[in-house]
């Protein structure tokens, strides 16, 4: 066949053209938008958890109001320094509630909830010349279960997510033990099972009505799903009692105890600097 | 062929001798293990047949629901009485015994499920 030099050029040309244009006039003439209009429709969260706003990514109002519930916890640290027995009692009845095994060795140790030293805890807040209650005072620290969870971006096996209540779960029938989770967490919150974790119980007096871990798992604070699940407070809050030296509540509703409580007092949050949002808030 | 006379024998032996436990075995199913059934109640989740085939897949499909959706509602329905989906919870506080029940089928069958890692069996 002959085929000019000229014809070829031609046709190729076109041809390119088509190829690059042909999508997004489609596009334009399908949605009746402009492709950059479109675009900027998707980024819009379905479900916001957070107490944050989006306002700059979408500009719809509307939207923006969180929905669902979002679980958190004040700590007034006012109350628990006085009673160092209280602190105490909390971290037994937790661990106790849910099978957490006790072994000496550090580097094996399991912890859910348990007491540090202010500095530990707030290392981004100035100690210098602190007064007699927060050096003679530890702090009680538990999982953040955190609005933007780095342990769950972590994860390869989604074994840890964010569930509907917001709080930071674990599934340990997915956890293969890799420990990027652990080095996620800007707040030390997950323990590893170097050993099996029956050899650190008692197994004539656990609770029988939750689970123990096995070896290889990375196990943290649930903020007891199980017992939030079916009404119930958290066994640490629990145990408070009517000291209230912690509340527990849903931090999307604007009427919760919780929120009478961040309204009325000053509360820090440990290393807002990591962006976590954490759902526990405390009052110093 | 060479030696056939000892060769051919030599295969039928062969043969015999490797499907022995089949042809021994013939007609008998051996001892079908027993598992013991709670005396107080008559009814489980499901039909007794679907629960042989098919318990494995319920349990995962409660797991799935109680853990990544977070629905731990009283919705199992054994008789009149309304239960919450639980292995231990639920299943275990009927069926008393791990050994006299899961264990003699899955010993049977040779299944090791992972459960007992993290859950508790009742004490016996």
């Amino acid at each position: 066949m002959d085929k000019k030099r000229r014809d070829f050029l031609k046709i190729a040309g076109a041809t390119t053209l088509a190829g690059l244009g042909g999508p997004a006039v489609v596009e334009r003439l399908v949605t009746g938008t402009s492709p950059a209009q479109a675009r900027a429709g998707h980024g819009e969260h379905p479900v916001a958890h957070g107490a944050k706003t989006h306002t700059a990514a979408s500009g719809h109002e509307d939207n923006n109001a969180p929905t669902g519930r979002r679980l958190g916890m004040v700590v007034d640290l006012r109350k628990l320094r006085k009673q160092p027995e209280l602190m105490e009692k909390i971290v037994h009845a937790c661990h106790a509630e849910h099978n957490v095994p006790h072994f000496p060795n550090k580097k094996d140790e399991i912890k859910w909830i348990w007491r540090t030293k202010f500095e530990n805890a707030f290392p981004e807040h100035s100690d210098y010349y602190k007064d007699k209650l927060t050096i003679a005072g530890d702090v009680l620290v538990l999982c953040n279960h955190c609005d933007e969870p780095p342990c769950v971006k972590a994860c390869p096996t989604r074994a840890t997510f964010k569930n509907k209540d917001g709080i930071v779960a674990m599934d340990y029938h997915r956890c293969i033990g890799c420990r990027f989770c652990m080095a996620a967490c800007p707040y030390g919150s997950r323990s590893f099972n170097w050993r099996d974790p029956r050899a650190g119980l008692d197994m004539n007096h656990i609770n029988h009505r939750f689970p123990t871990r096995m070896r290889g798992v990375v196990e943290k604070c649930n903020f007891c799903a199980e017992r939030v699940g079916l009404g119930k407070q958290p066994k640490c809050v629990e145990v408070c009692g009517s000291t209230k030296a912690m509340i527990f509540g849903d931090l999307n509703d604007p009427d919760s105890e919780i929120r009478q409580v961040l309204k009325d007092n000053f509360t820090i949050q440990r290393k807002p600097s990591a962006g976590t949002h954490p759902s526990v808030f405390y009052i110093v | 062929m060479y030696d056939g006379g000892k060769i051919i024998p030599g295969l039928i032996i062969f043969v015999l001798f490797i499907t022995f436990p089949i042809w021994y075995n013939r007609g008998n199913a051996g001892t079908v293990p027993q598992p013991e059934l709670p005396k107080n109640y008559k009814q489980c989740v499901l039909p007794d047949a679907d629960m042989r085939a098919e318990h494995m897949q319920l349990l995962n499909r409660w797991r799935d629901q109680v853990l990544r959706t977070g629905d731990r509602s009283f919705d199992v329905k054994i008789g009149d009485t309304m239960y919450q989906k639980s292995l231990m919870n639920t299943c275990m506080q009927c069926h008393t015994s791990k050994k006299k029940f899961c264990d003699r089928c899955h010993t049977y069958a040779s299944v090791k499920p992972y459960c007992w890692d993290c859950h508790v069996a009742p004490v016996e």
